[in-house]
């Protein structure tokens, strides 16, 4: 008799990140909120996911734990099979563009993580990034001097320069003008294909969720639990007139309780 | 406007006003007020008789070491009890009793442990410089943005990387705005104490030219020399603000 194992199809790639149980109580003046209600979440290898949820859900909470800045009340989080105990830099978080710091210039922010690295190799993770993101030109200028897609872009090209394995994003896009989230999207989507990160992605924006992940993980309001994980099986460039990816959106709107209409 | 006529407005500002004062002068009945041109006089006489350096020196001298070394000490002291939220709740209440009292309060204490002369001005200056250092230290801490902090662990800094790469730059455009008013400060304190407990300086000029003779073209000479040099103080100070790495924490944004 064959083993089953060895016929396993080409598309089940392995388990990148595995959430267990996942509890979270924050306590303040002898009040105890529950924000985190039993999360299983399991992620695999190069895949994008987004935690999408109502604000103030908790799913930015489930993300700290996630990426090891906080550890929950219960529960464990698993990477490639270790317990994650608290931050590492083959993992970076992503913050809103408020991240970057403000007294490095483009390339010394870019260079940050890099301290580990020779001087030739830096240089030239510098200049590959500051092209990545179309910062060209940029490399002396101060955070101070950009404008607020160009932060965004400097803080994802600092975390992409250590090549991690997973990025965390939280909201990245949030502060950021219309016109520029769209553009922002569409780079993050070509980075993405271009290195095959991890990537769980925190928003409160459905159309950004179905523009973006291979799946969307809804979130219940707090204390938030997984409601329903959605596939967003429409391959990239997506069409969003695309009656396929209408139907997945309007799902998801009918999921969280809102109608679609205003 | 360019930069020369920035100047400009201000200069004709205090042109018309020392014209104002040297006309009113002229109608006082009794002598209230030397006019400008006397003052001007006392100025130059006093770099005649090789004073005017000698006091601007004394002054310098005193400032300069009591502030260095406050700074010294409660810079770096401010830094670890904001690092430590138990060290700041611990010091805190002691920081709250002892800011309220005057720099020049411990004047008799000053010269009952030094005596009069250098070391007692210094130590006042010292004394008035260190809690305003310590206090801006530990709120420069305590303003570092969390995401900075998390940041920088989460590309692997160890606690020391933390300290010299995250904390280090991000209170410093906070503490040169501390040490420029504290440098205020100082300039304030050393010419209280120098009425008091030494025998040269601009602060004791004021006192000797007064109790010597009611020279006041002197007094009011050695107060434009404390604004003059206290102006350019200030400047120094502030000309560390336009630093380019530094700009960020004086934007509106």
């Amino acid at each position: 008799m064959a083993q089953p194992v060895l016929q396993m199809p080409q598309t089940a790639v392995s388990t990148k990140l595995r959430a267990r149980g996942i509890n979270m109580t924050f306590k303040r003046d002898g009040v105890s909120t529950n924000v985190l209600n039993n999360v299983d979440l399991e992620v695999r290898d190069g895949e994008f996911v987004c935690l999408l949820g109502p604000s103030g859900c908790g799913k930015s909470t489930l993300l700290n734990i996630l990426a090891g800045f906080l550890s929950p009340s219960s529960g464990e989080v698993k990477i490639d099979g270790f317990a994650v105990t608290g931050p590492y830099p083959r993992r970076i978080f992503v913050f809103q563009e408020r991240g970057v710091f403000p007294w490095l210039s483009v390339e010394g922010n870019i260079e940050f993580g890099l301290f580990k690295l020779s001087k030739e190799e830096r240089r030239s993770r510098i200049a590959h990034y500051v092209k990545l993101v179309g910062l060209q030109g940029f490399e002396k200028a101060y955070p101070g001097e950009l404008s607020g897609g160009m932060k965004q872009r400097l803080e994802v090209a600092r975390a992409l320069a250590v090549k991690p394995d997973m990025l965390y994003l939280d909201e990245p896009f949030g502060a950021l003008d219309s016109i520029t989230r769209l553009i922002m999207r569409g780079e993050l989507l070509r980075i993405w294909e271009a290195e095959r990160k991890t990537i769980i992605f925190v928003t409160h924006d459905i159309e950004e969720s179905v523009q973006l992940a291979d799946r969307v993980v809804v979130m219940s309001a707090r204390p938030a639990r997984i409601q329903k994980i959605v596939d967003i099986d429409i391959p990239h460039p997506r069409d969003i007139s695309d009656p396929r990816y209408l139907k997945l959106r309007d799902g998801i709107f009918e999921e969280i309780g809102l109608a679609h209409k205003i | 406007m360019s930069r020369r006529l920035l100047w400009l407005r201000p200069a004709a500002f205090i042109a018309a006003l020392l014209i104002l004062w040297h006309v009113a002068i002229q109608y006082q009945s009794i002598d209230l007020m030397p006019g400008p041109l006397a003052v001007v006089g006392g100025i130059a006489e006093l770099a005649q008789r090789g004073l005017l350096l000698k006091y601007i020196v004394a002054s310098l001298f005193r400032v300069t070491w009591g502030f260095t070394l406050a700074a010294l000490l409660a810079i770096p002291l401010g830094l670890m009890v904001g690092w430590h939220r138990r060290a700041d709740m611990a010091v805190n209440p002691l920081i709250q009793i002892l800011r309220p009292i005057s720099p020049l309060a411990w004047i008799p204490i000053s010269i009952l442990w030094f005596g009069v002369g250098d070391m007692a001005a210094i130590y006042l200056i010292f004394l008035a410089s260190f809690l305003p250092l310590m206090v801006t230290a530990i709120n420069a801490v305590g303003g570092i943005a969390p995401v900075h902090l998390n940041a920088g662990r989460n590309f692997g800094l160890s606690s020391v990387q933390l300290i010299y790469r995250v904390l280090y730059p991000a209170v410093i455009p906070q503490l040169i705005v501390g040490l420029r008013i504290t440098l205020g400060i100082a300039w304030l304190v050393v010419v209280a104490a120098e009425m008091i407990a030494v025998n040269s300086g601009l602060g004791f000029l004021i006192v000797d030219a007064r109790n010597a003779g009611n020279r006041y073209d002197l007094v009011v000479a050695g107060m434009v020399m404390i604004g003059v040099i206290g102006l350019l103080l200030d400047n120094g100070m502030r000309s560390l603000e336009k630093i380019r790495s530094l700009r960020w924490g004086y934007s509106e944004d």
